[in-house]
């Protein structure tokens, strides 16, 4: 997908299913969905314990805790938290957190036989940046996150549990703390739950600044007092050798969520929600410039990026034209407005037709945004208009990630600052019509595994992405410098970068 | 809900404990684990061991084989594959019977990626060389490139592997990030945070080996900086350490830095002499000067470390007050500077016509195998009382024997002190002041300082001396020969656990000064009219047929490394 | 000279380090608790925690220079953090730090925080604050305001005593 402008044809390699929740039947009929986000922001509805179980809240907990072991055969039982696990891996869940991998497969990894403890970790570091969901449930509906995560520990065994918080949000620690506090005193967390015999403690963690923390290994490495330097895997897999070397899951804040209504509708019916491979409901936050900022919840793949951008989030500011959407955070790669996919469709003869469709009518969801070569991340849309200078939001982003890189592997550490340095300099006016290529050279020796954690296709993917589809923008920055610089002009490097000029 | 079938398991054979895989499409075998430097458990063999065994080394920063693993220099990316899987978890084989393999579509770090069976190691691809290149300018874009000055030069991973991996020319233009220099990290370590690229090399050997969890990384991402706490000096007995496994200039010895270029430094293989481990020792000299000490590897006794104080006990090798003449004293007070061949005639004279059991032999433990063999030898002929003088220090749990000298071990097992180290001193001191012993032999001690003073010294009819630096014992000598630091001479020790190591030759002794082991073969030779054994190899052979322990070893048979021998009285 | 920690922070901090399994967890939980009691983290109180926790204070020292949240001078009285990233500096972040700036007689284009002479307030542009759908986005102190407009920010000044 090198260097496409706008109009310029990618291959897709996704398979759209047309015979459930296809993307044609998505295109008429999106609207929210909404599960996790429910009871948030409705009239009456507090963070407050009452309210939630006012709302039925921890009805499904108390069921679980009650579900009889299953007998399969004369030898085979399943157990009570075996069931769950099925449950959740039926369901279909993937992560919500940022790469999406399977709930159910990751749980399925954990140790059981290694005799030490498990341990949960929910991973509410949210730090992508464009991303805002975590954010409202912590602080409008904190139990529905404890359920969650009460329900995902025991279906785990796990008696000691972490929320680890980023240290920028102190009074949700607060709300987490005293969320806690309540279900304690109601006996849905501490020693044996409602009378199940099961126990379990949670503790919230704070951060303190750090975006590595969202990578589960730093995570761990943070919870256990360290700099928070992302493991080497092999040998460090959290399921295995993770929180003080015990068998350990991380799992997003959404995701904890979301298992809370898997148990409670069963997995097969959530993933009735959303689209094959791509089950269940996503918030997604959508910033930048549109008329309404926010959070929306869909089913999975049944709004397309323009009717979030166009439908749910307003459209753009009047006499604005799009300019160009980061649909999964600031990490994921950026589509320029314009750019077309082809998509391989399979009708209900299960036939494989091709449609070439534009960016914006790409179902939002996991795998049609990764088969268009970025992805869905942690489901934050950022738009950028027409008024956007591409250099400068190149420049904004790439210096958050030089800021945020914990510089334990090469790579990263160097190749991150010193992408920042050249757009910092190319946006300042002192910039020379090669550092597109210079970019893009540097930007290419980072991410494909060279780094220990993911921070190395973070910090490349927007530097790659913007520069190969907007090189004429970073051409024309670097030319205008050098021509002012032939004609002995002064650079603007003293002037204030600002992203956009507007509003 | 439908139940999963997960209980599965497979048929127990019993694992082999080798795996076979290629690399760069040689089939090697290596071991399924080896033991981890630090916990000492076994853990799964990596790629860059078999590549090892392949005899193909990969360029590395982090990793060191005595270390815990690290894995964020990234040097050490290769590309790889492994046997394709079947629908039945059984590896798909090609019509010519060997594995299909699946080429990994992301590389691995050679030293932390298990290897498995049937998998294949890329090291010389394309993609590797470009990895290596893209990751060197990453270390370099903000390196000082300071080499012209730079103590590491010459023996520089950054020079070393920019040669074989790096580009040519520089594309960076942007400000480099400025980091502290000439960091007074402790008493014996200079840091230049510039230099350092991060490999936390130091910070593990510390932590996980010398017990002193004192260095750490401050501020984040390219800022960071390699640091102690302030106000708490990196000082534990192996710091100097960190300097040789500092693969670049950042960790420098203040007592090396600029003293001198390493290229110019002849290497001579030896062993550190000041205590009973017998750490193997590089000699570092030029022109029959010493300049500094580095340990080699020997993982029977000190891995690749040592301790500082060891390390750093060189300098009086080089004093301007060595005894470099030989000196006779005579009753009437006159010193007289001779010659060998008369000397060792006078001595021979004396010790001829001494009464049996007049004459004592202390020598220091610091003597050779080679020497203790004919101290022996020496004083069965003269019926003569022995001992070494017991040098004991509070030791640790890492390479410092409690025992201060060198070769206690060796002096026990060639028969010169067979007991308790000292346990005979006070009965010569004794026999010297009751007038008994008449003369005393004395090899590298100060007796003065162990009961024998000026006074009863002034009862002997010879006080005989060797040594290699003044002392009071040495100002008494009625017959005073100037012998060599280990330095200077070849010779065997046998340290605490019974390792019998050989050290070589790195300098010339001053002046007259000779070999110990010389003069005392052409004083016996004198003595016994034989002159058998007259080089070092012959003697460790004659030594090696009368210990028992020792039986069967030859001088060459010790290597570079020695052989340890049982240590258990016989 | 030692840190004097009052006896009921200290009991609120060995509450903490009981929570977990093993007490260098505590670190960064203990870092919050001294910062927000002494303002900020001095050598000495380096030195306490990783004495509470029985590390070596390099352990300590490596956290505090990692987090940017932890400083290791005094800060103003109120802490202003505007967020600098993407979707707020398209939101105008970069207006409302030129304002503040201006109203609090600061360069705008100081790097890292710059406290104003009285020592009233401290400003900051930091990264994401995962509010991004109200900006511009600025924490004060504990609080984090949305949608910071002109007015809105001189009434948060005002709200500083």
């Amino acid at each position: 997908m090198s260097n496409a402008p706008g109009g310029r044809v990618s291959s897709l390699v996704r398979f759209c299913w047309s015979n459930q929740g296809t993307c044609g039947k998505a295109l008429l009929m999106a609207q929210e969905y909404r599960l996790i986000l429910k009871h948030i922001d409705s009239e009456g509805y507090t963070p407050g314990l009452d309210s939630y179980v006012r709302h039925g809240g921890y009805e499904t907990l108390r069921k679980t805790l009650l579900l009889e072991p299953k007998i399969i055969s004369a030898d085979r039982t399943v157990g009570a938290p075996e069931q769950i696990r099925n449950e959740v891996k039926i369901s279909g869940l993937r992560g919500r957190g940022g790469a999406g991998f399977s709930c159910g497969l990751k749980w399925s990894f954990v140790d059981r036989k290694s005799g030490k403890p498990i341990y949960l970790i929910c991973n509410a570091d949210e730090s992508e940046p464009g991303t805002f969901k975590d954010r409202q449930i912590i602080y409008k509906d904190p139990h529905q996150l404890i359920e969650g995560m009460v329900i995902s520990c025991f279906a785990n065994d796990v008696k000691l549990a972490f929320i680890y918080i980023r240290g920028e949000m102190p009074d949700g620690a607060q709300i987490l703390n005293r969320a806690l506090e309540e279900a304690r005193s109601k006996n849905f967390l501490g020693k044996n739950i409602l009378g199940s015999g099961y126990d379990l403690e949670i503790h919230v963690h704070r951060g303190a600044g750090a975006y590595i923390c969202g990578e589960e290994t730093g995570l761990i490495e943070s919870i256990e007092g360290k700099r928070p330097y992302p493991r080497i895997k092999p040998p460090y897999f959290p399921a295995v050798l993770g929180l003080y070397m015990c068998p350990t899951i991380v799992n997003n804040v959404e995701t904890l969520c979301a298992v809370k209504h898997i148990v409670e509708m069963g997995g097969a019916e959530y993933a009735r929600l959303g689209t094959p491979n791509n089950t269940g409901t996503r918030i997604v936050s959508i910033s930048g410039h549109v008329q309404k900022p926010g959070y929306y919840e869909i089913q999975v793949g049944h709004a397309t990026i323009r009717e979030l951008i166009y439908d749910f989030a307003g459209g753009l500011r009047e006499g604005r034209t799009l300019k160009a959407v980061i649909p999964g955070g600031s990490s994921a790669k950026v589509f320029k407005a314009g750019e077309r996919f082809k998509l391989k469709k399979r009708g209900s003869d299960a036939k494989e037709s091709e449609e070439e469709i534009d960016m914006l009518d790409l179902p939002y969801d996991f795998d049609s945004l990764m088969a268009a070569g970025s992805m869905s991340g942690s489901s934050a849309i950022i738009v950028m208009d027409d008024s956007t200078d591409i250099v400068e939001a190149l420049a904004n982003i790439s210096e958050f990630y030089a800021h945020e890189s914990c510089g334990q592997c090469t790579p990263c550490r160097e190749g991150s600052l010193w992408m920042s340095k050249a757009l910092n300099r190319l946006a300042s006016g002192d910039g020379r019509k090669e550092d597109a290529d210079y970019l893009l050279t540097i930007a290419d020796n980072i991410p494909g595994g060279r780094t220990i954690c993911a921070f190395g296709e973070a910090c490349s993917w927007p530097v790659q992405s913007f520069v190969r589809k907007f090189k004429d923008e970073f051409e024309a920055k670097g030319a205008a410098a050098e021509d002012r610089r032939a004609a002995g002009g002064a650079t603007e490097a003293d002037r204030i970068s600002q992203v956009s000029t507007v509003k | 809900m439908p139940s999963a079938s997960q209980n599965e398991t497979e048929p127990s054979v019993p694992p082999p404990n080798t795996i076979s895989l290629k690399v760069n499409g040689r089939d090697v075998s290596v071991s399924k684990t080896f033991q981890d430097p630090v916990s000492k458990c076994p853990i799964p063999t990596t790629m860059i061991q078999a590549c090892s065994v392949a005899g193909i080394e990969v360029p590395h920063y982090c990793y060191h084989p005595k270390l815990s693993v690290a894995g964020n220099c990234r040097m050490c990316l290769v590309e790889f594959g492994t046997p394709a899987m079947g629908p039945d978890r059984k590896p798909i084989l090609n019509p010519d019977g060997s594995f299909r393999i699946t080429k990994s579509p992301r590389p691995a770090i050679a030293c932390a990626t298990p290897v498995s069976p049937g998998m294949e190691i890329y090291t010389d691809t394309p993609g590797v060389k470009q990895m290596r290149e893209s990751v060197l300018e990453f270390l370099l874009i903000n390196h000082p490139l300071d080499c012209p000055i730079c103590d590491q030069a010459g023996e520089c991973k950054l020079q070393e592997y920019s040669v074989e991996f790096g580009q040519a020319n520089s594309r960076f233009v942007e400000k480099k990030v400025h980091k502290p220099k000439q960091v007074d990290l402790g008493p014996r370590i200079m840091l230049d945070d510039e230099r350092c690229i991060l490999c936390t090399r130091c910070i593990r050997f510390s932590r996980d080996l010398a017990g002193d969890d004192a260095l750490g990384i401050v501020n984040r991402g390219s800022y960071n900086t390699l640091s102690n706490f302030p106000g708490k000096p990196f000082d534990n007995n192996y710091t100097l350490n960190t300097a040789d496994i500092c693969p670049v200039g950042a960790l420098t010895s203040k007592d090396f830095r600029f003293q001198m270029r390493v290229w110019f430094l002849k290497e001579t293989k030896s062993l550190c002499t000041s205590c009973g481990t017998g750490c193997n020792i590089l000699i570092g000299s030029r022109e029959d000067k010493v300049f500094r000490y580095v340990p080699r590897e020997n993982d029977d006794v000190n891995s690749c470390w040592m301790c500082d104080e060891g390390r750093l006990n060189y300098k009086w090798i080089g004093r301007g007050d060595r005894l470099d003449s030989v000196v006779v004293r005579r009753k009437n007070k006159k010193i007289e500077t001779t010659g060998w061949s008369s000397v060792l005639t006078e001595i021979s004279q004396h010790l001829t016509s001494a009464p049996k059991g007049s004459v004592s032999i202390i020598a220091s433990a610091r003597q050779t195998n080679e020497e203790f063999l004919l101290l022996a030898a020496l004083a069965k002929q003269c019926e003569a009382l022995t001992d070494t003088i017991p040098r004991t220090g509070p030791g640790d749990n890492f390479l410092v024997s409690p025992d201060q000298n060198p070769n206690t071990m060796g002096a026990r097992l060639t028969g010169f002190a067979k007991g308790i180290p000292g346990e005979n001193l006070q009965a010569i001191a004794e026999g010297v002041r009751i007038g008994k012993i008449k003369t005393l032999i004395v090899f590298g001690e100060d007796v003065t300082e162990h009961g024998i003073d000026a006074d009863a010294v002034a009862k002997l009819d010879a006080l005989i001396v060797s040594d290699i630096l003044p002392n009071a014992t040495t100002k008494l000598a009625d017959f005073l020969l100037p012998g060599c630091a280990h330095a200077e001479k070849r010779g065997t020790f046998t340290n605490v656990k019974g390792r019998v190591q050989k050290f070589m030759k790195a300098v010339e002794p001053p002046g007259d000064a000779r070999p110990e082991w010389e003069f005392l073969h052409d004083l016996l030779s004198k003595l016994s009219g034989k002159t058998d054994c007259s080089t070092i190899e012959s003697l460790f052979n004659q030594l090696a047929e009368n210990v028992p322990s020792m039986k069967g070893l030859t001088w060459a048979s010790l290597g570079d490394s020695g052989v340890t021998v049982s240590i258990e009285p016989d | 000279m030692a840190l004097k920690v009052p006896s009921n922070l200290e009991s609120e901090i060995d509450a903490m380090i009981a929570r977990y399994p093993v007490k260098r967890s505590a670190s960064v939980m203990l870092l919050h608790a001294v910062q927000d009691h002494f303002g900020y983290v001095s050598q000495e109180a380096i030195e306490w925690i990783a004495a509470k926790l029985e590390l070596q204070p390099i352990n300590i020292l490596e956290l505090v220079t990692f987090y940017p949240m932890f400083r290791q001078e005094r800060a103003g009285r109120h802490q202003l953090k505007i967020c600098r990233t993407l979707s707020c500096a398209l939101g105008g972040s970069h207006k409302l730090r030129d304002f503040l700036c201006e109203k609090l007689g600061l360069a705008r284009d100081a790097h890292g925080p710059a406290t104003t002479e009285d020592g009233k307030f401290t400003i900051e542009f930091v990264e994401c604050l995962a509010s991004c759908g109200t900006p511009p986005v600025m924490m004060c102190n504990q609080e984090t305001h949305e949608n910071v407009t002109p007015e809105k920010a001189e009434r948060i000044l005002e709200g500083c005593k």
